[in-house]
C-alpha cells in the first residue's frame, strides 16, 4: 500500500488523550467483546433461574484438567506481558521467547479442552442433551474460538511480523502491546468461565 | 533509553510475578471453596468474588488498567453499565411475569391471580 | 512538484485493482459502500414491489410474464404468490433494507467518506481495516442473497426471526438452508459493522485536527460517533444469539426451544428448557439501538443542509450534541416496548413504558431545533433542502405515531397491526430514506465533481413525497381498524377489514408510483456522472465544514495542507464578516483590513 499518507498517533500519544490509535481501537473491541460474552452470561442466567432443574457442573465435568486449563492461561497471561515488557527493555531475543511460551500454553489449553470435549462426546454427553451442555459447549467454544484466533495473531508477531521490530521498533512494541490487552481478555473472560460452569452449585 | 526506564520495566516485572502468585492461589481457593457445601446463594457469591477479584488483578496490572487513561475508563464505565442493564432488566422481566407474581411483585388482595399448575 | 502532486503520483502507481478494488483510501471505500448499499436498496425495494401485487390483488396471477417464469411453479404456481414466497419477501425486504440497505449507505459511505475529512484527517485511523470492513459486507450480502437459491427458500420469519419458529423453518440440520445463511449473513455484517465502528470512533476522538474541539464538530460528526457507540455496545448480544439460534437449528440444542414444544402434531425431539423470549431480549437489545443507528446519521445529514441553505448556525448546538448523546444511552433501555404483548408483567411493562417516553424527549429536542434553525434564515430551495425540509414533518409523524406504541395499553390494541409498519416506515422510508438523497445531492458535486441535475431532482423530490405518504399513511388506518401485519392476503379473510381492504390497492399503487419515480433518480445519477455539468468551484454551496476545503474530488490524503481549525462549523453570516460564510478552515481576517483578504 502507498505510504503517502501519514496517519497521526500511530505510534506516539495523542497529547489531550494520551493513547495512541490502536490502543483506543483494541479497548473498543474488548467492549463488544465484553457484551458478547456477557451477553452468553445472561444467557446462562436467564436459562438457570427458568430451570426447575439445574446441574452441578462439577459431578460430569473434568475440574482437574480446566483447573490445569486455568493456570496454563493465567500463565500464559504473564509471558505475554513480560514478552511486551522484553521489547521495552530492548532485548528481541527475550520477545521471541516469551512470546514462543505464550503460543505454547495456547496450544496446551486447546489440548487439554479437545480431550474434555472427546470425552464428553464419548460418555454421550453432547450439545443437544441438556440447556446445561448447550451453553456449556457455546461458551467454551466461542472461548475456544478466541483463542485460536488470538494464537494466530501471536503466531504470526511471532514470526513474520517480527520484521517491523528493525524499521519501527516503537510501533511494533504497541503491536504487542495491543495484542497483550486482546490475550488477557480471552484470559479473563475463562476466569468467570471456570467457576461459573465447573463449579456453581445445581439446584 | 534511560536507565530509569529500565528499572521502571524491571519494577512491574516484579508486580507482575506478584499478581500471577495471587493467581495462582485464587484459582485453588475457588477449587477448594467449591468443595465447601456452601449452599447455592452463598456458593454462587463466593464463586463471582473470587472470579472478580482475580478478574481486577489482570486488567489493573496485566492491562495496565490501573493507569489508564480517562477515555479508556469511560468505554468501559459505559459498556459495564449496559451489561448490568442487560442481566438486571432480563432477570427483572423474568420475576415479572403474568401468573407469576410474588414478593415484591404481588398481586394485591381482591385481584384475580392466577396460578401455575 | 507539489507535495500533494507527489503523493497523488505514488498513489496512482498502484495497479487498477487495488486502487479502486482493495483501496484502503476511505472515500474509494465509501463510495464502495454507496452503490452497492444503493443497489440492495433497489433490490429490498423490488421485493416489497413484488408482495404489494399480493397484498392488492391476493390470489390473483401476476400480469409480468417474464418474471413469474423467472420466479418458477414453486413461489409463483400458476402465477399466484405462494404464502411461503410472500414469507421469504417480507423476512427479506426487512433484513436487505436494515442490514444491507441503510446502514451501509448511512454509516459506511456517507460515515466514511465525509468523517475524516469533517474532522481534517487524511484517512479514518486504520484504512486496511476499513477495507475488510467492506468486503466483510459484501460478503455477508452475497450469502444473505443467496438464501434466495437453496432449497425451502430463504428466512422466512420475518426480519425478526423470532424463535421457536425460526429456529423449526425448516427442521433441517443442514447450512445451506435459508435461515441458516441467514444467521450466517448476520455474523458476517455484524463483524463488518464492528470493525467500521472502532474505525470512525477511533477517527473521530484521535485525528481531529488542531483546534478542531469537541464543541467545534459539526452534528453530523457528533451523529456518527454516537451511532458508532451504538453498534460496538449494541451488535454483540445478536451475535451471541445468532450463534445460539445456529446451535438450535444445526447441534439440536434447546436455547429457545421450551419443553414439550409440538410441531406438526409430533413432539419435537430435544432436550427442551428453552426460552423463546430469551430470543426476542437479545435481539430487541440490538435491534431497539439498531433502529437509532437509522435515524441519527439521518439526522446529521438534515443537519448540515438546513445550516448550509438557511445561511445561519444551527439553533441550540450545544442542545443537539447534549440530546444525541443522552439519546445514545437511553436506547439501551427501552427494547422491551417490542416485547409488550409477550405476557411480561405490568411493572416491567410500566419500566420500560417510562424510559420509553423519556426517550422520545431528546428527539423532540433535535427536530425542534432543527425546525427553529429555519426562523429567520435566508432559505434556498435547492433539491438537498427540499429532502432536508420534508424531513422534518415526516419524521415528525413517525415519532409522534410511537407514541401510542409505545404505552402498554394502547399497544395492546396496535401491536403487530400496520400501524406499527405505518409507525417505522415514515421514520425510515420519508425519513431517513429523504435524508440520505438530501445527503446524496448535497455532497455529489464533491465527490463527482458533476451536480446532479435540479429540475429532475425536484420531480424526484416531489414524487417521492407524494408517493410515500399514498403508502404509509393508510397504514395507520388500516391498523388502527386491527389488520394485523405479515399477513399474506392483506387482511381479505378478515370481517374487521373488510371496510379497509380497499386502502391495499392505494398503498400498492403509491408503492409502484413511487418505483417509478426513483427511475428519474437513477437517470439523473447516471446521466450526470457520465455527461453531467461540472461544477467549477471546489465550495459551490458556500459551505462552512472542512471537507469543502478540499480539490474535487478529493485526492488520496484529502488535503493540500493540513487544516487548522479557527471557528465553529456553521459560522454563517457573521456580522462584519466579508462573505456570509466563514469556513472552519480560514484564520480571522485582521479587523478593520478588507484590503487584505488573508490567506486561502
Amino acid at each position: 500500500m502507498s505510504t503517502a499518507i501519514e496517519i497521526p498517533y500511530n505510534s506516539t500519544e495523542r497529547p489531550d488523550t494520551g493513547l495512541y490509535n490502536a490502543k483506543l481501537g483494541i479497548w473498543l473491541f474488548l467492549a463488544s467483546e465484553v457484551m458478547l460474552f456477557g451477553a452468553l452470561f445472561s444467557t446462562y442466567v436467564l436459562l438457570r433461574t427458568g430451570a426447575d432443574k439445574w446441574e452441578h457442573g462439577a459431578e460430569f465435568l473434568n475440574v482437574p484438567l480446566a483447573t490445569i486449563n486455568t493456570l496454563v492461561l493465567i500463565i500464559s497471561s504473564v509471558t505475554m506481558v513480560m514478552s511486551w515488557a522484553s521489547l521495552k527493555m530492548k532485548n528481541l531475543g527475550r520477545y521471541k521467547f516469551y512470546m514462543g511460551m505464550t503460543i505454547l500454553c495456547g496450544v496446551g489449553f486447546l489440548i487439554i479442552k479437545s480431550i474434555e470435549y472427546a470425552h464428553k462426546f464419548e460418555t454421550g454427553l453432547w450439545p443437544s442433551t441438556s440447556t446445561f451442555m448447550a451453553i456449556y459447549f457455546t461458551m467454551t467454544g466461542l472461548h475456544g474460538l478466541h483463542v485460536i484466533g488470538g494464537m494466530i495473531v501471536n503466531s504470526y508477531l511471532w514470526g513474520p511480523g517480527s520484521k517491523m521490530w528493525q524499521t519501527d521498533p516503537e510501533r511494533f512494541t504497541n503491536r504487542i502491546e495491543v495484542a497483550g490487552l486482546y490475550w488477557h481478555f480471552v484470559d479473563l473472560v475463562w476466569i468467570f468461565l471456570f467457576p461459573v460452569l465447573y463449579l456453581l452449585p445445581g439446584k | 533509553m534511560s536507565d530509569t526506564h529500565h528499572d521502571d520495566i524491571q519494577s512491574h516485572v516484579k508486580t507482575y510475578i506478584k499478581v500471577f502468585v495471587a493467581l495462582a492461589v485464587g484459582t485453588l481457593i475457588t477449587v477448594l471453596a467449591s468443595n465447601i457445601h456452601l449452599g447455592i446463594i452463598l456458593g454462587i457469591i463466593v464463586a463471582l468474588i473470587i472470579a472478580t477479584v482475580k478478574g481486577s488483578l489482570v486488567a489493573a496490572f496485566f492491562m495496565h488498567l490501573s493507569a489508564e487513561r480517562k477515555m479508556i475508563y469511560g468505554v468501559l464505565l459505559l459498556t459495564a453499565a449496559f451489561i448490568v442493564v442487560m442481566i438486571g432488566l432480563l432477570l427483572f422481566s423474568r420475576a415479572d411475569q403474568q401468573g407469576r407474581q410474588e414478593g415484591i411483585f404481588a398481586v394485591p388482595q381482591g385481584h384475580v391471580v392466577v396460578h401455575p399448575e | 512538484m507539489t507535495e500533494a502532486q507527489h503523493h497523488e503520483e505514488h498513489h496512482d502507481e498502484l495497479p487498477f485493482w487495488r486502487h479502486y478494488i482493495f483501496s484502503t483510501d476511505h472515500k474509494i471505500i465509501g463510495i464502495q459502500y454507496g452503490l452497492t448499499a444503493l443497489v440492495f436498496l433497489f433490490f429490498g425495494f423490488c421485493l416489497m414491489l413484488m408482495m404489494r401485487w399480493q397484498l392488492a390483488y391476493p390470489g390473483k396471477a401476476l400480469p409480468i410474464a417474464f418474471l413469474t417464469k423467472m420466479l418458477g411453479e414453486s413461489r409463483m404456481p400458476g402465477g399466484v404468490m405462494a404464502p411461503e414466497f410472500y414469507n421469504q419477501l417480507g423476512a427479506m425486504h426487512g433484513t436487505i433494507m436494515v442490514f444491507l440497505g441503510v446502514v451501509p449507505l448511512a454509516v459506511g459511505a456517507f460515515g466514511n467518506y465525509l468523517v475524516p475529512l469533517q474532522v481534517g484527517a487524511q484517512d479514518m485511523a486504520f484504512p486496511k481495516l476499513n477495507m475488510s470492513s467492506y468486503w466483510v459486507y459484501f460478503i455477508g450480502g452475497v450469502v444473505m442473497l443467496s438464501s434466495f437459491f437453496v432449497s425451502g427458500g430463504s428466512a422466512q420469519s420475518g426480519w425478526t426471526s423470532y424463535a421457536p419458529l425460526s429456529v423449526i423453518t425448516p427442521q433441517s440440520h443442514s447450512l445451506f438452508t435459508g435461515q441458516s445463511l441467514w444467521l450466517t449473513g448476520m455474523v458476517f455484517l455484524i463483524t463488518s459493522s464492528l470493525l467500521g465502528s472502532v474505525n470512525t470512533i477511533t477517527t473521530i476522538i484521535q485525528l481531529r485536527v488542531k483546534g478542531l474541539t469537541w464543541m467545534r464538530l459539526p452534528f453530523f460528526v457528533w451523529a456518527q460517533l454516537v451511532t458508532g457507540f451504538l453498534l460496538v455496545l449494541a451488535f454483540p448480544p445478536l451475535e451471541a444469539a445468532g450463534v445460539m439460534q445456529m446451535m438450535d437449528r444445526m447441534a439440536g440444542t434447546s436455547f429457545f426451544l421450551p419443553s414439550g414444544l409440538v410441531v406438526g402434531g409430533k413432539a419435537l425431539n430435544v432436550s427442551g428448557g428453552g426460552s423463546a423470549l430469551l430470543w426476542q431480549h437479545l435481539f430487541w437489545f440490538l435491534a431497539h439501538p439498531e433502529v437509532y443507528v437509522l435515524i441519527l446519521p439521518a439526522m446529521g445529514i438534515v443537519a448540515e443542509v438546513i445550516a448550509n441553505n438557511t445561511r445561519k448556525p444551527l439553533w441550540g448546538y450545544k442542545s443537539l450534541v447534549y440530546s444525541v448523546i443522552f439519546l445514545g444511552f437511553m436506547s439501551f433501555v427501552v427494547w422491551a416496548h417490542h416485547m409488550f404483548l409477550t405476557g411480561m408483567g405490568t411493572a416491567i411493562n410500566a419500566f420500560f413504558q417510562t424510559t420509553t417516553m423519556i426517550i422520545s424527549i431528546p428527539s423532540i429536542v433535535i427536530l425542534t431545533a432543527l425546525i427553529l434553525s429555519l426562523w429567520g434564515g435566508s432559505i434556498r430551495f435547492n433539491v438537498p433542502m427540499l429532502f432536508a425540509l420534508a424531513f422534518l414533518p415526516m419524521f415528525g409523524i413517525g415519532g409522534l405515531t410511537g407514541l401510542p406504541l409505545g404505552l402498554a395499553s394502547a399497544d395492546i390494541h396496535l401491536h403487530d397491526t400496520y400501524y406499527v409498519i405505518g409507525h417505522f416506515h415514515y421514520v425510515v422510508a420519508p425519513g431517513t430514506l429523504f435524508a440520505l438523497f438530501a445527503g446524496i445531492y448535497y455532497w455529489f458535486p464533491k465527490v463527482s465533481g458533476k451536480q446532479l441535475n435540479e429540475f429532475l431532482g425536484k420531480l424526484h423530490f416531489w414524487g417521492s413525497l407524494i408517493f410515500m405518504n399514498g403508502i404509509f399513511m393508510p397504514m395507520f388506518i388500516v391498523g388502527m381498524a386491527g389488520v394485523s401485519r405479515r399477513l399474506y392476503d392483506g387482511g381479505t379473510s378478515y370481517l374487521h377489514a373488510q371496510n379497509v381492504l380497499y386502502l391495499n390497492k392505494v398503498m400498492s399503487h403509491s408503492a409502484w408510483g413511487l418505483g417509478v419515480i426513483q427511475l428519474i433518480f437513477i437517470v439523473n445519477f447516471f446521466w450526470t456522472l457520465f455527461a453531467g455539468r461540472k461544477v467549477t468551484s471546489d465550495n459551490p454551496w458556500e459551505a462552512t465544514t472542512l471537507e469543502w476545503a478540499t480539490p474535487t474530488p478529493p485526492p488520496h490524503g484529502n488535503f493540500l495542507k493540513i487544516p487548522e481549525v479557527y471557528r465553529g462549523p456553521y459560522e454563517y453570516s457573521v456580522p462584519g464578516a466579508e462573505k456570509d460564510f466563514s469556513p472552519q478552515n480560514e484564520p480571522d481576517k485582521k479587523p478593520g483590513d478588507s484590503n487584505n483578504p488573508g490567506k486561502k
